[in-house]
């Protein structure tokens, strides 16, 4: 647990440890500690909502990159019931940084995509640290495809650090692979809703991001650019993330004041990670929600609203 | 074609050449090759000896392809505002302007091509590296709904470097805000030919440069999604030589071919009367 504390959580160790010990030295004795341990216990509550809630945006992308966090295929359990995974572009090979296939939310077939992070060496390795090839995408768009012909609405979960800047990616088409998701997500005939789960990592999120609906999980992040890359850029030294991260309003609050997405989704103290199923409850909820209310819409009525959303997108002015 | 007639000048003689001053002499950064200034010129900046496309202003290219005096400039009173207030920018703005005018990283416009109506538009390298922000998107946002609307084929020369960082996600949005309506323009069935010039990466390769109808490249253009610079960083290798150029590009069957400058214009056309179900050209006189 200790080697996944992030720096900001380490006034919470101690009191972590305080709590374990009255636990331990009064497991096998009579003494009651119960209101000690219930006041240890409601100071540890606090201090962490406190940490949370005053979080820098650097810090906020330590929680959405956090090792624990629940990527797509743990929420396919804990939101939705009876998944069937579908594998492959039939182009090329399937991408396992992407996964996708049926599943029910409330009974309700759905499409479920998601970028898949690994938990450790072995699995990202395998995962590609949710980075997607041309075929991850490719496959994404398959599986709209589907949905559309079968009057499913599709949910994508967005996490990832970006599109896989390698050589066969290049190859095969990075650039157009995201391209042409874009252009065919404007005008899928049902109801797309996408919620950023971690990282939101530019063209790979916007990839399967182009949606009616656009949420956000309370700790994730959504950037046109990494803060480690963007400070490598402006000030050619990649530690001035926190500058970086700062400058480019990257957090859920951020990216609803500019107009970019329509809901934050909170997380429990402490993050997803602290506790999965209070995440996946909110999460649950809010995507019955809104795939209920786009259900009723009429489709024509959908897609100029979809277009519109896009269209008033972006600041200027005109002389 | 008439407008390279109209730039060729009589041919002068050796005795004249060797009187040219010191700064009318232009050399090649590709090969080294040293020739007189107008010599580059009057090859539409293509260098004489092997070919290689220099980097030439929007300017230069709404003159390659447009019928003299048929460029009508669309929505030039679009500026960049600092809506992140990221730092500098607005001084990097007002550099931008200084070395390349106010129009932005994007010039739009309606013109004539062969006589035929065509909507253009050029994206401008030397603006803030081509990077595509809210005046960008705007600009082809309202290009491509006019191309839509009046039935009138597109046109977009490409050069950037990607999105705008100092715009933020705003700037992401802009792939967003361009593929609503180039989705539109296919519905409308109206052509749409995608020019690729040096260097065409990022958030514009990622959006509306792959998604014409028909996709031209400039020879030795640099095109991908990621830079070589941020490939090369990941992989921990050198790149393969030729790697994401126009031609290995052709290779891998990502654009439909690579067109030398000299011929874009007459290519573009050419397809233009094809998609648009019109007769053949004339033959040249
Ligand atoms: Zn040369």
């Amino acid at each position: 647990m200790a080697t996944h504390t992030l720096d900001f959580e380490r006034p919470l160790l101690e009191l972590e440890r305080q709590i374990d010990e009255m636990k331990r030295v009064t497991g096998d004795t009579a003494v009651d500690v119960s209101k000690e341990l219930a006041a240890l216990e409601r100071k540890l509550a606090e201090l962490r909502g406190e940490i949370y809630r005053n979080l820098t945006p650097m810090q906020r992308v330590q929680v959405a990159r956090h090792p624990k966090r629940p990527y797509t295929l743990d929420y396919v359990n804990t939101v939705f019931t009876d998944f069937v995974e579908l594998h492959g572009d039939r182009l090329f090979r399937d991408d396992p940084a992407m996964v996708g296939g049926w599943a029910r939310l409330d009974g309700m077939s759905v499409m479920l995509i998601g970028h898949q992070k690994g938990r450790d060496t072995k699995e990202n390795l395998h995962r590609n640290f949710g980075m997607a090839h041309p075929e991850g995408y490719r496959k994404a768009l398959r599986l709209m495809g589907l949905a559309e012909k079968f009057g499913a609405p599709v949910i994508t979960l967005v996490d990832t650090p970006g599109a896989y800047p390698g050589l066969g990616a290049e190859e095969r088409g990075q650039a157009e692979a995201i391209a042409r998701n874009l252009v065919e997500m404007a005008t899928l005939r049902t109801p797309i809703v996408t919620a950023v789960i971690g990282e939101g990592g530019s063209g790979g999120a916007l990839a399967v991001g182009l949606a009616d609906r656009v949420l956000m999980l309370e700790n994730s992040v959504y950037s046109v650019i990494s803060p480690e890359g963007c400070a490598a850029i402006l000030w050619k030294d990649a530690t001035q993330r926190e500058r970086a991260a700062e400058a480019l309003k990257i957090t859920a609050e951020d990216l609803l004041e500019l107009g970019v997405i329509d809901e934050i989704i909170p997380e429990p103290p402490g993050g997803a990670h602290a506790d999965p199923d209070v995440a996946a409850q909110a999460l649950g909820d809010a995507l019955r929600r809104h795939v209920r209310l786009l259900r009723k819409t009429k489709m024509e009525k959908l897609l100029k609203r979809r277009e519109e959303k896009y269209l008033s997108m972006g600041a200027l002015s005109e002389k | 074609m008439a407008w390279f007639k109209k730039e060729r000048k009589p041919r002068t003689s050796e005795r004249v050449k060797l009187e040219i001053p010191a700064d009318a002499w232009e050399k090649c950064d590709e090969c080294g090759h040293i020739d007189i200034k107008d010599r580059f010129i009057r090859a539409l900046n293509v260098c004489p000896n092997c070919g290689h496309h220099r980097r030439i202003s929007a300017q230069e290219y709404v003159d390659l392809l447009v019928d003299e005096g048929s460029w009508h400039e669309l929505d030039s009173g679009l500026r960049s505002t600092d809506p992140l207030t990221f730092e500098n920018y607005r001084d990097r703005l007002l550099v931008a302007v200084k070395k390349a005018g106010p129009l932005e990283a994007l010039r739009s416009g309606y013109a004539r091509l062969d006589g035929m109506p065509i909507d253009l538009a050029v994206m401008d390298f030397n603006f803030m590296g081509g990077s595509m922000g809210s005046v960008v998107g705007e600009k082809i946002a309202r290009l491509t709904r006019r191309s839509a609307e009046k039935h009138v084929p597109l046109i977009i020369v490409s050069a950037s470097g990607g999105a705008r960082m100092q715009e933020g996600v705003l700037s992401l949005m802009q792939m967003a805000k361009t593929s609503v309506e180039i989705a539109r323009l296919r519905s409308a069935r109206v052509p749409f030919v995608s020019i690729l010039t040096n260097p065409t990466t990022g958030g514009v390769s990622a959006s509306y440069a792959m998604q014409g109808d028909v996709i031209l490249a400039e020879p030795g253009a640099v095109i991908g999604f990621a830079g070589p610079r941020v490939i090369k960083q990941t992989i921990g290798q050198d790149l393969p030589p030729g790697f994401q150029t126009a031609e290995f590009l052709l290779e891998h069957g990502m654009v439909d071919a690579v067109v030398p400058r000299s011929e874009l214009r007459d290519t573009t056309a050419q397809l233009l009367r094809h998609m648009g179900g019109r007769r053949p050209a004339e033959a040249a006189d």
